[in-house]
C-alpha cells in the first residue's frame, strides 16, 4: 500500500477534509432518508394541528421544561399499553415543533393523558401536586393560574409555525384545503386571522381553569394536556395497518 | 510596565489560557451547585419554593449548560489553546480572535442560563438555547476553528500531534451538529421564541444525533485530546502506541455519528434507524477501549506515580471511568436492555459516570497540571488535591450506585405484573420508592461539589502565589535596571 498516514499527520488541510468526511457519513445515512421515505410517518385519520389555545398551552409546556420529567412516547410493550394506552404513532407528533418525546420518566408518560382526568383535577394538581398525589415530587405551578395568558402574538406564533410546515391557513385557498383535509369545524380553528377570537372562544367554552372571566396560562396548559393522545380513534384502525410501518 | 513586556516576550500566548482556566473552575462550582440543588429538589420538592425561576424544569438546563458548556467548554478552550501552541511550538494565530472566543463564550453561558430561568427554551435537551444565542455560538465557534486551524498551519513541527486531531475533530463535529440541530424559525425578530424547522420523528432523530454526539465529540473526543497530551506529559512517558491512536481516532470519529438513534429504541422512529444505531454503538466499544488502553498503558513503567501523585491518580481513575461507561453505553444500547433502562435513572447514572468520572476528573487532572505552569509556580497544596481526589471519587460512586439501584428498580416496577396479569405498581409507588436513592444521589453530588470547592480554593491560592512571585521578580528586575 502506498498510502502513508504520515501524509495526514503532516498536512492540516488533508486532516481537516478527511475528518469532515468521516464525521459526515453517519448523519447523512440516518437522517436524510427520513425526509424522503414515505413510511416514516404513517397516514392516520384524526391528527390535526393544535388550536390556538392548545398551541399556546404547548408553548408553556416547553417553557416550564415539562419534557425533562415527562415523556410523550409510549412504547409497544404490554405494561405501557396497560398503563398509558396504545403505543404512540409517528403521525401523532407530526405537527410537534419541536417534538417532546422526552427521555426521562421522573413522572408518568403524558402522550395519552388527554381525557383521563377532569379539568378540575389538572388545575388542582398543577397548583399543588401533593394535595392530590401525596408522594409526588413535582413542583407547584401557582403562577399558571395567576398569570393572564399573553395572546397578543398568537397570530405571529401561528405564522411562524406555518412557515415550518403546520397547515394554519393564511388565505382562502389554504382554508379550503384544510376543510377538505380536516373538515370545516377544525379548519375554522386553523385560520390565522381568527386566532385570538378562536382562542378566547375555546377558553370560554372549555372553562379549563374554572374561571370564565379571563384566559389564564392555566387555561392554555390544561387545554393542551386534555388533547394529548385523543386525536386518533384507535377503534377505527386495524392493527395490521400499523404493523406495515414498524 | 515591565510585567507586560515580559509577557509579550513569552514563547506562548498564556493570557487567554489563564482566563479560560479560571472560568472553567468558576463554572464548575456554579454548575455543580445547581446540579446538587436540582437533585435535592427531586428528593425534597419543597425546594422548588413555588417560584418559576427555581423550578426543576427551568433550572435543569441551567445545570447542564453550566457544567457542559461552561465548565467543560472553558476547560476545552483552555487546554486546546495550550496544547496546540506547545505541540506546534508556535503562538496562537489571531490572538484578538482568540480573545473574542473567550468573551463570546462566557456571554453565551450567562445569556443561556438567564434565558432558561426566564422561561425561554427550545425544548431540546442540551440545545435549549434560543436562536440569538445559537447564532452567537455559531460565530464564536467559527472563530475558534479559525484560531485553531490557523495555529496548526503555522506550526514549526512537521507532524501534527495526535491530541490536535481529536481537538480538531471535536471542533468540526460540534459546528456540524450545532448548525443542523438548531434550525428554527423565530416568532418575530424581537422575541427569543422560535419553532423548530423539523417536527416529530425527523426532529427527534436530529435532536438525538446532536444529543449523543454532544457526548461523543464535546464530552469524549475533545477530552481524549486532553488525555493524549496531559497523561503522557504528566507521566513523563511517550504515548503507549502511536498506531493504536491512529486506528482509534478514525474509528471513533466515523462511528460516533451513527449511534444517536439508540436513544430512540422502541419509539416511532423507524426500526432500521435505531437498529443501525445499536449496531454502531456495540462496535464503538472497540475504539473507546482502544483509547482507554492507550491512555492507561502510557503509564507502564511509571506505575509508582499512582502512589505519590494525586494528579496522576485523577487521570488514571478518569480513564477507568471512561472504560466503564463506554462498556455500559453499548450494553444499554441493546434493545432488550434499553427496554428496561430507557426513561429511568439508569440513563442519568450512566451520563454521570461519564461526566463526573471521566470528563470532570480528566479536566481536574489536566488543570492541576497546567495551572502551576501557566502562573510559573507550584500548586499551593498537594494535600488538598489529594482530598479533592477522594471526595470526587466517593461522590461519583455514591451518585452512580444510587442511580443504578433506582433506575433498575423503576424499570422492574413499571413492568411488574401481579398474579392476575394486572400491573403490580401504580406509577407513583415507583416515585415513592425512589426517595432514598434521590437523597443518596444528592449527597453524592455534595461530596463532588465539596471537592470542587477545595479545588477552587487551591487554585485561587496558587494563582495568588504565582502573581506575588511575578511581581517580586519584576521589582527585582526593575531595581537592578
Amino acid at each position: 500500500m502506498s498510502f502513508k498516514h504520515e501524509i495526514v499527520e503532516t498536512n492540516a488541510g488533508v486532516l481537516l477534509v478527511l475528518t469532515m468526511m468521516a464525521i459526515s457519513v453517519g448523519g447523512l445515512v440516518e437522517i436524510a432518508p427520513l425526509f424522503f421515505i414515505k413510511d416514516t410517518t404513517e397516514k392516520v385519520d384524526g391528527v390535526r394541528p393544535y388550536t390556538p389555545l392548545e398551541s399556546r398551552g404547548r408553548d408553556l409546556y416547553v417553557r416550564e421544561g415539562c419534557y425533562l420529567c415527562h415523556s410523550q412516547m409510549i412504547r409497544p410493550f404490554r405494561d405501557e399499553q396497560l398503563r398509558y394506552g396504545h403505543y404512540s404513532l409517528a403521525a401523532e407528533s407530526k405537527y410537534d415543533h419541536p417534538f417532546q418525546w422526552g427521555s426521562k420518566r421522573t413522572g408518568p408518560d403524558l402522550a395519552r393523558v388527554g381525557g383521563k382526568y377532569s379539568n378540575e383535577w389538572h388545575v388542582q394538581h398543577l397548583l399543588s401536586p401533593r394535595s392530590v398525589v401525596p408522594e409526588s415530587v413535582m413542583p407547584n405551578y401557582p403562577w399558571l393560574l395567576e398569570t393572564k395568558l399573553d395572546i397578543s402574538d398568537v397570530g405571529d406564533r401561528m405564522r411562524a409555525l406555518r412557515v415550518v410546515g403546520v397547515p394554519y391557513s393564511a388565505n382562502q385557498e389554504e382554508y379550503d384545503r384544510n376543510v377538505k383535509q380536516f373538515g370545516e369545524k377544525v379548519a375554522k380553528t386553523l385560520v390565522i386571522a381568527d386566532a385570538q377570537k378562536n382562542l378566547v372562544a375555546q377558553a370560554q367554552e372549555g372553562n379549563y381553569d374554572g374561571d370564565r372571566s379571563s384566559v389564564s396560562e392555566m387555561d392554555a396548559l390544561v387545554a393542551y394536556l386534555q388533547v394529548l393522545g385523543t386525536m386518533v380513534d384507535f377503534s377505527k384502525i386495524k392493527p395490521e395497518e400499523l404493523v406495515k410501518f414498524r | 510596565m515591565s510585567a507586560t513586556n515580559q509577557a509579550a516576550a513569552e514563547q506562548y500566548d498564556y493570557d487567554i489560557i489563564k482566563k479560560f482556566s479560571i472560568m472553567a473552575v468558576v463554572w464548575a462550582v456554579v454548575g455543580m451547585f445547581v446540579g446538587v440543588y436540582i437533585a435535592s429538589e427531586l428528593a425534597w420538592p419543597f425546594l422548588n419554593f413555588d417560584s418559576p425561576y427555581f423550578s426543576f424544569g427551568r433550572f435543569r438546563p441551567v445545570h447542564t449548560g453550566a457544567v457542559i458548556f461552561g465548565f467543560g467548554g472553558s476547560a476545552l478552550f483552555a487546554t486546546s489553546y495550550y496544547v496546540v501552541q506547545r505541540t506546534c511550538q508556535t503562538r496562537l494565530f489571531a490572538p484578538g480572535l482568540a480573545t473574542f472566543t473567550f468573551w463570546g463564550w462566557q456571554a453565551i453561558i450567562v445569556m443561556a442560563a438567564t434565558s432558561y430561568v426566564l422561561g425561554y427554551s427550545q425544548g431540546r435537551e442540551y440545545a435549549e438555547m434560543e436562536w440569538p444565542i445559537d447564532i452567537l455560538i455559531e460565530i464564536v465557534w467559527v472563530s475558534y476553528l479559525a484560531v485553531y486551524v490557523g495555529t496548526l498551519m503555522r506550526r514549526k513541527q512537521a507532524h501534527i500531534y495526535v491530541a490536535n486531531w481529536f481537538y480538531l475533530s471535536f471542533i468540526l463535529a460540534t459546528a456540524l451538529l450545532h448548525t443542523f440541530n438548531n434550525l428554527a424559525v423565530p416568532v418575530s425578530m424581537f422575541t427569543l421564541k422560535s419553532y423548530s424547522l423539523f417536527s416529530g420523528t425527523q426532529d427527534a432523530m436530529t435532536q438525538w444525533w446532536y444529543g449523543h454526539n454532544a457526548v461523543g465529540f464535546f464530552l469524549t473526543a475533545a477530552f481524549l485530546g486532553m488525555m493524549y497530551y496531559f497523561v503522557p506529559k504528566h507521566a513523563g512517558r511517550p504515548v503507549y502506541s502511536y498506531r493504536l491512536s491512529i486506528v482509534h481516532f478514525w474509528a471513533l470519529s466515523f462511528m460516533y455519528m451513527w449511534v444517536g438513534t439508540h436513544h430512540l429504541h422502541w419509539t416511532a422512529l423507524p426500526d432500521w434507524a435505531s437498529t443501525l444505531g445499536a449496531t454502531f454503538s456495540i462496535m464503538l466499544l472497540l475504539p473507546s477501549w482502544g483509547g482507554m488502553i492507550n491512555g492507561i498503558m502510557t503509564l507502564s513503567g511509571a506505575w509508582d506515580k499512582l502512589r505519590t501523585d494525586p494528579i496522576m491518580r485523577f487521570m488514571i481513575v478518569a480513564l477507568s471511568f471512561y472504560g466503564m461507561s463506554t462498556f455500559e453505553g453499548p450494553l444499554m444500547s441493546l434493545k432488550d436492555v434499553n427496554a428496561l433502562s430507557h426513561y429511568t435513572d439508569w440513563t442519568v447514572g450512566h451520563v454521570h459516570s461519564g461526566a463526573l468520572g471521566w470528563v470532570a476528573m480528566i479536566s481536574f487532572g489536566s488543570l492541576y497540571h497546567m495551572i502551576p505552569r501557566l502562573w510559573k509556580t507550584e500548586m499551593f497544596s498537594v494535600k488538598l488535591i489529594n482530598m479533592h481526589f477522594w471526595l470526587a471519587t466517593i461522590g461519583t460512586l455514591l451518585y452512580i450506585t444510587a442511580m443504578w439501584i433506582s433506575g433498575i428498580s423503576q424499570g422492574l416496577m413499571w413492568r411488574a405484573f401481579d398474579d392476575f396479569g394486572n400491573l403490580q405498581y401504580s406509577f407513583v409507588e415507583s416515585v415513592a420508592a425512589m426517595h432514598p436513592f434521590y437523597a443518596m444521589r444528592a449527597i453524592g453530588g455534595m461530596f463532588f461539589l465539596t471537592g470542587m470547592l477545595l479545588m477552587a480554593y487551591n487554585v485561587y491560592q496558587t494563582i495568588r502565589q504565582g502573581v506575588r512571585a511575578e511581581v517580586a521578580s519584576a521589582r527585582a528586575a526593575a531595581a537592578t535596571a
